[in-house]
């Protein structure tokens, strides 16, 4: 099964590249994403740009309404994604646990609906 | 989350029905569930007479509506031809209390799969519509099914964290069927039975754990006490006043060698602790018997376990008892404004209990007022309006 991870932290990512923060974070994310990747449950994974760089489409009676920002106004928002391949829940659940954004926020486990192309 | 983990012990050290309903105290138990393999697990649990009687009922009202989910082979199957691995039981067992199910989904999972009663059973023994029960089994399902929660055995290194989820749903099982609720005497009791046989099941899959054991200790010896529980109306009867003749020696004795065979693995836990407690109880041939100074050493001990407020309530109370009732009382007062407590009703009936002793009347059919405007169970609210009127009289 296909999990997307979303990575939740309140206090937002590093910003500072030049930061010891920012190598801290770094390293704790290429230390858990290696681990992973060497599991072979590591379909893909990134950060996200912060929510101000958000854009929002909605197409409505064929018009297409492109507003800046966030669907809603949310407190937390997701800063970045992992997405797994795993034999279960529990696999999941394991690896979720390792990102460092499960210990400074927390991460949201969503299956992916496997979706077959129509012949 | 630690709240709901938080195991409820033995407030018996006062009162009885104090003790009683703080089993179930410290657990939110909104009773509702979920549907999955219809196939029956444990050795007769699905056979008891109670059980049986409660069962011709449902099947005259209504037939087995929920879907049942497909766990293993599929559920038609006959479970002679097609009997079910240890390990399988136990995957399944773990499954049910997965922690991505919410905890009364938790529950009556388990009541589904492990004990086989039908979705309207469990929702009449949990005194819920049978609609409810049944869309909650509904999402319960989906959810298992969608995110992929797999009959599995935990790996080593989760199995004890995922065992005390699964302690914790017997235990509740046991505690639901145990508390004076408004159900009838029949109902609570099948629950019980239920809850026994689930840990027996538990510890026979997994007989080197002694939490396990210590669990059906636990219930063995808090059980053995159930006939002597309530008088000939219903009413409840305080430990203090029970008939001790009529405790169930076989399950004392029984309770009591479990625990004993536990302790020696030198791996102590909550349940063996909380079993131990319930030991100090039924090994005292009369009430002042007790060892009080041996259960405040257990309730300090169980705090390492669960630094709760509600343990150290318990523990004012075993200090009231082995020392004298200030010293207790003191110690419940100043647990009094903590906000896990403020409104707790079994603080107030223990200190209306120790006020009661000192002699301070007024002082203690005012905390007995205060715990009566809680929420109580009709049988607690008929022993404290009782003993207002006592007091008063």
């Amino acid at each position: 099964m296909k999990y997307l991870l979303l990575l939740h932290s309140p206090s937002g990512a590093p910003v500072d590249q030049a930061s010891q923060e920012y190598a801290d974070t770094f390293a704790a994310y290429a230390e858990a994403n290696a681990a992973m990747a060497a599991a072979g449950v590591l379909l893909d994974c990134a950060p996200l740009q912060p929510v101000a760089s958000a854009t929002t489409v909605r197409v409505r009676g064929g018009r297409t309404l492109v507003t800046d920002g966030p669907a809603a106004e949310i407190k937390e928002q997701v800063g970045g994604y992992t997405l797994l391949e795993c034999a279960d829940l529990d696999e999941a659940l394991k690896w979720a646990s390792t990102i460092p954004a499960a210990s400074s926020g927390w991460v949201e486990i969503r299956p992916v609906v496997p979706v077959s192309m129509p012949a | 989350m630690a709240s709901v983990t938080r195991l409820v012990g033995d407030l018996a050290t006062a009162e009885d029905a104090v003790q009683e309903a703080y089993l179930a105290a410290a657990v939110q138990w909104p009773a509702q569930g979920a549907p999955a393999n219809p196939r029956a697990w444990l050795i007769g649990v699905a056979r008891h007479k109670a059980l049986d009687t409660i069962r011709r009922d449902v099947r005259r009202r209504e037939k087995e509506s929920a879907a049942a989910i497909t766990v293993g082979p599929a559920p038609g199957s006959s479970s002679s031809a097609d009997p079910m691995t240890d390990h399988d039981q136990l995957g399944l067992i773990f499954m049910c209390a997965h922690p991505a199910l919410d905890l009364p989904s938790q529950v009556a999972l388990t009541l589904r799969s492990l004990c086989g009663l039908s979705s309207t059973e469990i929702a009449a023994l949990f005194l819920v519509p049978e609609a409810t029960m049944a869309k909650r089994l509904t999402r319960a399902k989906r959810k298992i099914r969608d995110t992929g929660i797999r009959l599995r055995v935990p790996e080593p290194e989760l199995l004890g964290e995922r065992l005390a989820g699964v302690l914790r749903v017997i235990y509740l099982v046991f505690t639901e069927g145990h508390k004076a609720s408004t159900g009838t005497q029949l109902v609570r009791g099948q629950l019980c039975d239920l809850g026994i046989d689930l840990a027996r099941g538990l510890a026979r899959l997994l007989p080197a754990e002694p939490e396990v054991a210590g669990l059906v200790a636990l219930l063995l010896l808090v059980d053995a006490r159930r006939v002597a529980r309530t008088d000939d109306v219903g009413r409840l009867v305080l430990l203090e006043d029970q008939d001790r003749t009529r405790w169930n020696k076989n399950m004392i004795r029984e309770g009591e060698r479990l625990l004993e065979q536990a302790l020696r693995s030198g791996r102590p836990g909550p349940y063996q602790l909380h079993a131990a407690i319930a030991a100090c109880h039924s090994t005292a041939p009369r009430a002042e018997d007790t060892d009080w100074r041996q259960i405040v050493l257990l309730y300090g001990e169980l705090l390492r376990y669960e630094p709760n407020p509600v343990v150290e309530a318990n523990r004012a109370i075993a200090v009231a008892m082995s020392d004298n009732p200030s010293t207790g009382l003191e110690i419940l007062d100043r647990l009094r404004g903590h906000p896990q407590l403020r409104d707790w009703p079994h603080l107030h009936i223990a200190r209306a209990d120790l006020l009661r002793r000192l002699a301070r009347a007024p002082e203690a059919i005012d905390a007995y007022r205060t715990a009566l405007r809680l929420p109580l169970t009709a049988a607690e609210q008929t022993f404290v309006t009782e003993r207002i009127n006592q007091l008063a009289g």
